[in-house]
């Protein structure tokens, strides 16, 4: 079976609080230099069958209208060998 | 023949009860609505309650929106239905698009839970004809996600076309229950779709419906009088 990774992240532009959270714990624990952190969530999907077009055009649809909310986030999907 | 007004209950929705119990105390007849029924026993409205449906999973409200009940839910309000969606029930009306923007986490990342000053901002819909526009009420917030977000865009057009029908009061102390409590954009805390016959609201006016329990006042009442004149007038 075959993996397909859906990553979501919220918008650029939404604040994202708990990124925010994480990233000021950073320095307290002696981890410096970053100046960023976001939180998105990683959904694996182990597909039945040949990872077609098809089937890409599938996940596609499933990650627009259920797994991502477009209105505040983006998402990306690709195919893991 | 009596008004009936539907509430549905969701695996995780916690204020089926409480909205049932201010349905009745309105004077209409309350019918508990099961979420995998399709079926809406003819009632003449919907509330959606609060609580946590699906454990809040993926985003709050994003798998109670493709519940069988939400699929009749949505044909009906789209045909002019009143649906009222308290806090929860705001989240699974956002998701469903039947309106716009969407509820994130808190911005301080706490549940919060306290009496909320509100504005009525929009008193021409189904569920405020019963408050006048500009008055301030006080009825109990409870949540996680509650930050209202949208684009400009669509925030713009919100506040053009009236559709902002509740905002938090931003005036003195927070502990005084004003204060925006959540980040939510431009103090946001209910929205109407444009024909005025959906409303999400974040805090809980079914909490305040008799004067022995949450804030000791009524000023939750109203949604529900509001509704049941309008459908008896219709």
């Amino acid at each position: 079976m075959a993996r397909v990774v859906v990553d979501v992240m919220l918008k650029p532009e939404i604040l994202d609080p708990q990124g925010q959270a994480v990233q000021r714990a950073l320095p307290r624990l002696g981890f410096d230099g970053i100046a960023d952190v976001r939180q998105g969530k990683r959904f694996e999907l182990e597909v039945e069958g040949p990872v077609d077009q098809a089937a890409l055009d599938r996940i596609h649809k499933m990650a627009e209208t259920f797994l991502a909310n477009t209105v505040i986030e983006d998402f990306t999907v690709k195919v893991e060998a | 023949m009596t008004t009936r007004i539907g509430v549905v209950t969701f695996p995780g929705t916690l204020d089926d009860r409480d909205s049932l119990r201010a349905v009745r105390l309105a004077g209409a007849e309350p019918v508990s609505l099961w979420h995998r029924d399709k079926d809406l026993h003819q009632v003449d409205a919907v509330v959606l309650a609060g609580g946590f449906s699906y454990g809040d999973y993926l985003r709050a409200g994003a798998i109670s929106r493709f519940s069988p009940v939400m699929e009749t839910i949505i044909e009906q309000a789209k045909g002019g239905m009143p649906v009222l969606g308290i806090c929860n029930g705001f989240q699974v009306l956002t998701e469903a698009h039947l309106l716009p923007g969407a509820m994130l986490r808190n911005n301080h990342l706490h549940f919060i839970c306290r009496d909320q000053k509100l504005r009525v901002e929009n008193a021409e819909t189904a569920w405020t004809g019963d408050y006048t526009a500009g008055q301030e009420i006080s009825v109990p917030l409870k949540n996680m996600d509650g930050r209202y977000t949208a684009d400009e865009r669509t925030l713009d057009e919100l506040e053009a076309e009236g559709r902002v029908a509740f905002r938090y009061v931003v005036r003195g102390e927070a502990a005084d229950g004003c204060g925006n409590p959540n980040g939510s954009l431009r103090d946001i805390a209910g929205i109407t779709n444009a024909a005025g016959n959906v409303v999400g609201l974040m805090p809980h006016p079914e909490h305040a419906v008799e004067p022995l329990i949450g804030t000791g006042r009524t000023d939750g009442l109203p949604f529900f009088t509001s509704v049941l004149k309008k459908l008896v007038s219709a």
